[in-house]
């Protein structure tokens, strides 16, 4: 294969300088190299696993309720993360005696984040715009990130609780997460199903049965 | 007819710029790339508009695979000798230096501690298969038998700077998540991040 072609060969003239044609095939040189870059095109990950940053309330038992923030109803948004993909949400305080306070949405453009949008547009107003600047590079870096946490925790910015059902994938809590990273919503926490809460999906799901039954208490 | 003598082709490409490139794409992967981490499970990641980059070094991974098995990763070689050390001395396992050399080849921690012995005795394919059946046993509450609660807090007494990181398939059921999460939580540890995978932010945010 390789070969270090030595010109004319045969009968020389004497005296004359032996004319040496040196070319040397590159083939099998590019064969292994194609191999190499097609193993480490399979074995290798490019980039590294994005990651998403939670922290959750600790579980002390000594707080009494006072402690614990108090929202204001109107502010408060509550998502339950319910079976085969579906969100139930229903504003400020629950209803129980209203099954229609309950709503149903989809995950996604169209559904949740349409609503959450539509009660967070201030701070999505003023996350774009910053976005802008930072952009057209008339912000830092760090004053980029200082102000978008600002705009997040503003003190009467609209709070979210999710409280994924049993039957919620962790897909499901994901999705939800991300639509408070696209909405910029800075308060959210994740909280466990209440009887309460089942009780209103279970009403929502008969059509106000469990309601009507009861006398709407 | 006169006969024609076909001339002769030359038939020799020159490779040398071929290979050029070649060498130059294969010095590329090789200086950005990562290995792939071997995981006793598949795991599809659910993807999230998020960019934060997982920490490089003292990171703890905790996999929960569509089942429920939950196993663990440290990625400090010397972090796991201790930690197997320290866990063995709590449940009074006592385990021999080719048994730890075996723990820490083993990419992942996912055996009950009294199957341990036996386990790291075997050599490490049929480790694989066999860890694929098992996993860390795990209960919602901090009992003798929580033993990821177990390695969890070990680990961080070995190493207080480690990270966790969860990394569970996107159809794991959330009750399984929330077991793992709530072991964390009575160990007080409130802070972690869920592995995704990068997806777009949508137009317009």
């Amino acid at each position: 294969m390789a070969e270090v072609n030595t010109g004319g060969g045969g009968e020389q003239k004497k005296g004359q300088p032996q004319k040496l044609n040196l070319r040397v095939d590159f083939t099998p040189m590019v064969d292994m190299n194609m191999l190499l870059i097609t193993f480490f095109m399979f074995c290798t990950t490019l980039s590294k696993p994005q990651t998403m940053d939670i922290v959750m309330p600790t579980k002390d038992t000594d707080l009494t309720e006072e402690d614990k923030n108090q929202v204001k109803a109107s502010k408060a948004i509550t998502l339950i993360l319910g079976e085969d993909d579906k969100i139930y949400y229903y504003m400020g305080e629950p209803n129980y005696s209203d099954y229609t306070s309950l709503k149903e949405t989809t995950y996604g453009a169209g559904g949740l984040r349409d609503i959450l949008l539509e009660r967070n547009r201030d701070a999505v107003a003023e996350m774009r715009t910053l976005k802008i600047d930072r952009a057209k590079k008339k912000i830092t870096e760090e004053q980029f990130k200082e102000k978008s946490s600002e705009i997040r925790n503003k003190k009467d910015g609209q709070v979210v609780v999710i409280k994924p059902t049993n039957s919620a994938s962790y897909k499901n809590l994901v999705d939800a997460l991300d639509e408070m990273q696209i909405c910029s919503i800075g308060k959210y926490a994740i909280v466990e199903m209440a009887d309460g809460d089942n009780y209103l999906v279970q009403n929502y799901q008969s059509k106000g049965a469990l309601s009507a039954e009861t006398g709407g208490r | 007819m006169s006969k024609v003598k076909p001339k002769k082709q030359e038939t020799f490409i020159d490779m040398t710029a071929m290979s050029d490139v070649t060498v130059l794409l294969l010095t590329f992967f090789m200086l950005t790339a990562n290995f792939v981490p071997k995981e006793p499970v598949q795991v599809m990641t659910p993807a999230s508009v998020s960019e934060v980059k997982i920490p490089e070094y003292d990171v703890m991974t905790i996999l929960i695979d569509p089942k429920g098995q939950v196993y663990m990763n440290l990625d400090r070689p010397e972090d796991k000798r201790k930690v197997l050390e320290s866990v063995g001395e709590q449940y009074g396992v006592k385990f021999t230096p080719k048994q730890i050399t075996s723990f820490i080849n083993q990419t992942h921690i996912g055996m009950p501690i009294g199957r341990m012995q036996a386990f790291l005795d075997l050599p490490l394919d049929e480790q694989d298969a066999l860890m694929k059946q098992f996993g860390i046993p795990t209960d919602t509450i901090i009992s003798a038998n929580n033993q990821l609660a177990v390695w969890v807090r070990t680990a961080k007494e070995v190493n207080e700077n480690l990270s966790i990181a969860i990394k569970a398939d996107q159809s794991t059921p959330y009750t399984l998540v929330k077991n793992v999460m709530s072991t964390l939580q009575d160990l007080k540890e409130n802070r972690y991040s869920l592995i995704t995978t990068l997806k777009a932010m949508p137009e317009g945010f």
